[in-house]
C-alpha cells in the first residue's frame, strides 16, 4: 500500500464558474462528522441516520456478497473436471442454488440503492436525510432479518430448486428447505418495498430549492426509476412464492398438474417479477456510470433528458418483456411473437445510455482513476451483456442456447461485469465522502484492470460453450467441454483476486488513508459540496440550486441547446 | 483445431454439428446477428479507445467544452437500431414458426421424459432408453411428455429444444440430414439427477434405421395397447353393441367430436389421453359422464401404448367383450359404470 490516492496530473482548482450556492467549505467552525457522533454500538443499531444505515447495508450485504462468491467458487472448481469430483451432485445443486438466491436478492438488488443510493440521494437532492429515516432504519433490520431467515435455509439445510423455484420440481419433488428460504425472500421484498417508497417520496418531497426535476443528477432518476419498479413488482413475488408454500404445505393444486395445477402459470408470475427485477438490478449502475464518467472527462453529460427518459423507459418497458424467458416452455406462438418484438424495443433505451456515455467522453479531459477504470469496464461489458441479449431476443437462436450457458455469459455480463463493475466503481468514487479517507491509487487501479481480464476470461468461454450446447446447471459433462471449462475457471481465480483486493487496502485506507479534503474528485454533485465524511445533517444549510448537475466544462465552445 | 492437437490436448470443437436443414438456418440468423452486434460494438469499442487515448488528461489545465447534446445525433440512434432490430426479429420468427408446422407425412416416435431417463417408443413397438435412433432424410415428429418435473428435450444439432411438461403433449419435429451420433441433453433443471438425464441422437441411412427397427421390433405399440385395453377391461363399456355406454372408438381418431357442453375438440393424441386419465374434463356428447378415471393405473408410458391402439381401429377392429370369463388380474376391481343409469 505505497502511494496514495493523487489525481494525476492533478486537477486546476474549482471552476472558475461559481459552483453550487453556498456550500460551507470544511476547516470552519462545522458540525461533527456523522462517523464520530453520537458514539457506540447503540448509536449505531439504532440509528436513522441514512448515511450510518447505508454503512450497516454495506457490511450486510458485503458479506453475503462473499458467501455468495464462495459457492461460485466451489461451482467453477467443480467445473474443472468432466466428471465434477470435488462435490456430489446433490451439494453441487444445493450450491449453485445458494449462489444465485445470495447474489439476487441480498447482494444485487439491494446493493447500490441501499449502500450508495442511501448514502448519496439525499444528499444530491439537497436533503437532510430520507423522507421515512424510521422506515429506513426498519428496512434494514427487515432485510436482516429475511437473509437470516434464507440464509439459514440455503447454507446449513440446504436448497436445491434453483433461484427460479420452479415447479412441480420445487413443491413435490425437492426434499430439501424450499419454504424456509422462499419465507426470508418475502420478508426481504417487504424491506425492498419500504426502500422504494423512501427514495419515490424523498424525490418528490424533499428537494432543495431550485433542484428542479431537470437538475436531478442521473443516479437520482435511475434510483427514482428503479423504486417504482420496486413498489410494483415486488408483491407479485411475493405472492408467488406464497403459492409455491402453499403448494408443498397443504397439497393444494395450483402449479403441479398432478393436482390440477398449471407450472406455466407459475412461470408467468414470476418473471413477472423477476424481469423487472433485472431492471432493478442494472438501472442504478447505468446512474453510477453517469456519474463517474462526467466527473472524469471533465464534462457535461450528453444528451441529458435522452439519459434521463431512457431510465423511465427501461422502467415501463421492462414489465413487457416477461415472456422471453418462456420461448420453449409452451406459451403460445402469439405470444412469443409479443415478447420476441417488445425485448428488441427495451433494448433500445439501453443502447440510448451506451451512446450518450461514449459521447460524453468525447474532447473530454479523461483520467484513469479507479472508478473511472471501472466505468468504462462497465460500458464494454454491458455494451457486450445487452447486445448477447440480442441474440436471445431473436426466436429461433433462444430455441438453441435457452438453458445453456450461453444464457449464464449473457446474465452474467450485465450483472456481474456490469451491474458489480458500477458498484465498485460507485463505491470507490464516494468512499473518500463516506470515509474522510483516500485509498491506494496504484492497488486501485490494480483490483479494476484484474476484475476486467478475470471477467473476461471467466466468461467469454461461456458464450462458446453455450452456442455448442453446454447445458446450465450440470455438475459433470461431456469432456469435449474440458477446455472451455477450464479456461473460465482460470479466470474466476483471476475474478475472485481482483474482488479481495479492494477489502484490503480500503480497509488499510481507514486507519492510513490521505485525508481525501471535500472534494477530492473536483465534482460538481452538492454531495461533494459539504465535509467528508459529512456531518449528521448532511448541509450547514439548505444548498439553493441554480444550475444543472453536470457542469465540468471549463471553457471552449458552446453547444448547448 | 489442430492447435490443440499440436499441443497434444484433446479436440475442441468450438461449434456444433449441423445435423439438420434448420441448423443452418439458425446459424445463418446468428452470424447475421454476430456480424451486426459485432460491428455495432466494436465501433463503440473503437470509440470508446480513441476518446480515451485522445483525450486523456493531460495537464490540469486542459479546457474542455461544454456540450450538452445534439438533438439529430440522439434521435439518429434511437431509432437507427430499429431497422436491424426489425430484421432480427423477422428472421427469428420466419425461422422459428417452422416449429408449428410439422409435415403431415413425418415418422413419430413417442417420448417420455422421467427422473432420470429418456424412454423412447416407436410406432413399431421398438423401444429405447436415452437414445433415439432416426432415419435421415425424412421429418420425424416427437411427441413428448413427462412423468413427473418438467425436462427439457436438448438437441444442439438440430438447434432445437423444448420444455417437456407434466400432463400435456408437446411436439417437436426434425429434418435429420447427415448420419452421425449426437448428444441429447436434458435442459431443464430437474435435481439430482440432471446431468445424468443425457444421452444420444442417433441419425442413421435410411436403410440402416429400417434394419435397425427391424432388428428392435417386439410387437407394435398398438398391439401392446390391445393387450393393455383388453386388461384394463375398457372393452365391457366401449363396445359396439347395443349395450355400449361409451363412445365407440373404431375410426375415432382425428375426427372432431361433439362434447356434452355443445364446444367440439378434435380427438388427437392429448384428447384421448385426457379422456383416460380426466374423463370428466371432455365428455364426449351423448354419453353419461360414467368412465372412472385411470390415473395412478396407468404410466404416461401405457397411455401412449393405449393411444396408438385407439389411433389403429378401423370399423370391426374392436374386440367383442365376453361377460362370461372374469376379468383378468390387474383389472379395476368394479366395472366402471360409475353413474349406471342405463343400466
Amino acid at each position: 500500500m505505497s502511494t496514495d490516492l493523487e489525481v494525476f496530473p492533478p486537477l486546476r482548482p474549482a471552476p472558475p464558474s461559481e459552483p453550487q450556492a453556498a456550500p460551507p467549505l470544511p476547516g470552519a467552525a462545522v458540525a461533527p462528522s456523522y462517523l464520530t457522533e453520537p458514539h457506540g454500538w447503540a448509536s449505531w443499531l439504532f440509528t436513522t441516520d441514512h448515511k450510518r444505515i447505508a454503512i450497516l447495508y454495506m457490511v450486510t450485504v458485503t458479506l453475503f456478497f462473499f458467501v455468495g462468491g464462495a459457492a461460485a467458487t466451489v461451482i467453477r472448481l467443480n467445473l474443472i473436471a468432466p466428471q465434477g469430483s470435488l462435490v456430489s451432485a446433490e451439494l453441487y445443486n444445493k450450491l449453485f442454488t445458494a449462489h444465485g438466491i445470495v447474489m439476487v436478492w441480498f447482494f444485487l438488488i439491494p446493493v447500490i440503492p441501499t449502500v450508495l443510493g442511501n448514502f448519496v440521494l439525499p444528499m444530491m437532492i439537497g436533503a437532510k436525510d430520507l423522507a421515512f429515516p424510521r422506515l429506513n432504519l426498519l428496512s434494514w433490520y427487515v432485510f436482516t432479518a429475511g437473509a437470516v431467515i434464507t440464509l439459514t435455509a440455503v447454507l446449513f439445510g440446504g436448497v436445491d430448486s434453483g433461484w427460479t423455484f420452479y415447479p412441480p420440481f420445487s413443491t413435490r419433488s425437492s426434499y430439501t428447505y424450499v419454504v424456509p428460504a422462499a419465507v426470508g425472500i418475502i420478508v426481504t421484498g417487504f424491506s425492498t418495498i419500504m426502500t422504494g417508497l423512501n427514495f419515490v417520496i424523498t424525490v418528490h418531497t424533499l428537494r432543495a430549492p431550485g433542484m428542479t426535476w431537470g437538475r436531478l443528477p442521473i443516479f437520482v432518476w435511475s434510483n427514482y426509476a428503479t423504486s417504482l419498479i420496486m413498489l410494483l413488482a415486488t408483491p407479485v413475488l411475493a405472492a408467488v412464492l406464497a403459492l409455491i408454500a402453499v403448494e408443498r404445505l397443504a397439497g393444494i393444486g395450483i402449479f403441479d398438474p398432478s393436482l390440477g395445477g398449471d407450472p406455466i402459470l407459475f412461470q408467468h408470475l414470476f418473471w413477472f417479477y423477476s424481469h423487472p427485477a433485472v431492471y432493478i438490478m442494472i438501472l442504478p449502475g447505468m446512474g453510477v456510470v453517469t456519474e463517474l464518467v462526467t466527473c472524469f472527462s471533465r464534462k457535461t453529460l450528453f444528451g441529458y433528458k435522452f439519459v434521463a427518459a431512457a431510465s423511465i423507459c427501461i422502467a415501463g418497458f421492462g414489465f413487457l418483456v416477461w415472456g422471453h424467458h418462456m420461448f420453449v416452455a409452451g406459451q403460445s406462438l402469439l405470444a412469443s411473437i409479443a415478447f420476441s418484438a417488445l425485448s428488441y424495443l427495451v433494448a433500445i433505451p439501453s443502447a440510448i445510455k451506451v451512446f450518450n456515455w461514449t459521447a460524453t467522453m468525447f474532447r473530454g479531459s479523461i483520467a484513469f482513476e479507479a472508478p473511472m477504470l471501472y466505468a468504462v469496464g462497465f460500458i464494454l461489458l454491458f455494451t457486450i451483456g445487452g447486445m448477447s441479449g440480442l441474440f436471445l431476443a431473436a426466436l429461433a437462436v433462444d430455441q438453441h442456447v435457452h438453458d445453456t450457458y450461453f444464457i449464464i455469459a449473457h446474465f452474467h455480463f450485465i450483472m456481474v461485469g456490469g451491474m458489480v463493475s458500477a458498484y465498485f466503481g460507485g463505491l470507490h468514487y464516494w468512499w473518500p465522502k463516506m470515509t474522510g479517507r483516500l485509498y491506494s491509487r496504484p492497488w486501485s487501479r490494480l483490483a479494476a484492470l484484474l476484475i476486467f481480464a478475470g471477467f473476461f476470461l471467466t466468461f467469454l468461454p461461456q458464450f462458446v460453450l453455450g452456442y455448442l450446447g453446454m447445458p446450465r446447471r450440470y455438475h459433470h459433462y461431456p469432456p469435449e467441454f474440458q477446455v472451455l471449462n477450464v479456461l473460465s475457471s482460470a479466470g474466476a481465480s483471476i475474478l475472485a483476486v481482483g474482488y479481495v483486493l479492494p477489502f484490503f487496502y480500503l480497509f488499510h485506507s481507514l486507519r492510513w488513508g490521505k485525508p481525501a479534503g471535500p472534494n477530492p474528485w473536483q465534482a460538481t454533485g452538492l454531495e461533494w459540496q459539504t465535509a467528508s465524511p459529512p456531518p449528521k445533517h448532511n448541509f450547514e444549510q439548505t444548498p439553493v440550486i441554480t444550475r444543472g448537475p453536470y457542469e465540468y466544462a471549463t471553457g471552449g465552445t458552446d453547444h448547448a441547446r | 483445431m489442430d492447435l490443440f492437437a499440436a499441443i497434444g490436448m484433446p479436440e475442441v470443437p468450438l461449434f456444433p454439428d449441423q445435423a439438420s436443414a434448420h441448423a443452418g438456418r439458425v446459424d445463418r440468423l446468428f452470424f447475421f446477428i454476430l456480424a451486426v452486434t459485432g460491428g455495432m460494438g466494436a465501433s463503440v469499442g473503437l470509440l470508446l479507445a480513441v476518446f480515451a487515448f485522445r483525450y486523456r488528461r493531460r495537464t490540469a489545465a486542459d479546457r474542455t467544452p461544454r456540450i450538452t447534446g445534439f438533438p439529430l445525433l440522439e434521435w439518429g440512434w434511437t431509432l437507427g437500431p430499429i431497422l436491424p432490430f426489425a430484421v432480427m426479429f423477422a428472421w427469428g420468427l420466419a425461422v422459428y414458426r417452422d416449429n408449428y408446422a410439422p409435415p403431415p407425412d413425418a415418422y413419430e416416435v413417442f417420448v417420455v421424459g422421467k427422473q432420470w431417463m429418456w424412454k423412447v417408443q416407436h410406432p413399431g413397438g421398438q423401444r429405447e432408453i436415452n437414445e433415439l435412433h432416426l432415419p435421415a432424410g425424412r421429418p420425424v415428429k416427437v411427441t413428448l411428455i413427462s412423468e413427473d418435473v418438467i425436462h427439457d428435450f436438448g438437441t444442439p444439432a438440430f438447434r432445437k429444444k423444448v420444455d417437456v411438461l407434466p400432463g400435456r403433449y408437446v411436439t417437436v419435429w426434425y429434418e435429420p440430414t447427415a448420419p452421425g451420433r449426437y448428444r441429447l441433453f436434458c435442459n431443464q433443471y430437474c435435481g439430482t439427477g440432471h446431468a445424468d438425464m443425457v444421452g444420444a441422437i442417433v441419425v442413421q441411412r435410411p436403410d440402416e434405421h429400417s434394419k435397425w427397427l427391424r432388428d428392435h421390433a417386439e410387437g407394435s405399440a398398438a398391439l401392446e395397447g390391445r393387450k393393455l385395453f383388453l386388461k384394463l377391461q375398457c372393452v365391457s363399456c366401449h363396445r359396439t353393441d347395443g349395450d355400449a355406454k361409451a363412445p365407440v372408438l373404431e375410426g375415432l381418431y382425428g375426427r372432431r367430436v361433439l362434447l356434452r357442453d355443445g364446444s367440439t375438440t378434435e380427438a388427437d393424441a392429448a384428447y384421448i389421453r385426457d379422456s383416460i386419465l380426466y374423463p370428466a374434463k371432455q365428455v364426449a356428447a351423448p354419453w353419461e359422464p360414467v368412465m372412472p378415471t385411470f390415473q395412478g393405473q396407468v404410466s404416461e408410458e401405457e397411455v401412449l401404448l393405449l393411444v396408438a391402439y385407439v389411433r389403429s381401429l378401423g370399423r370391426g377392429d374392436l374386440p367383442r367383450p365376453n361377460n362370461d370369463t372374469p376379468p383378468p388380474i390387474g383389472a379395476p376391481t368394479e366395472l366402471p359404470n360409475a353413474g349406471g343409469a342405463k343400466k
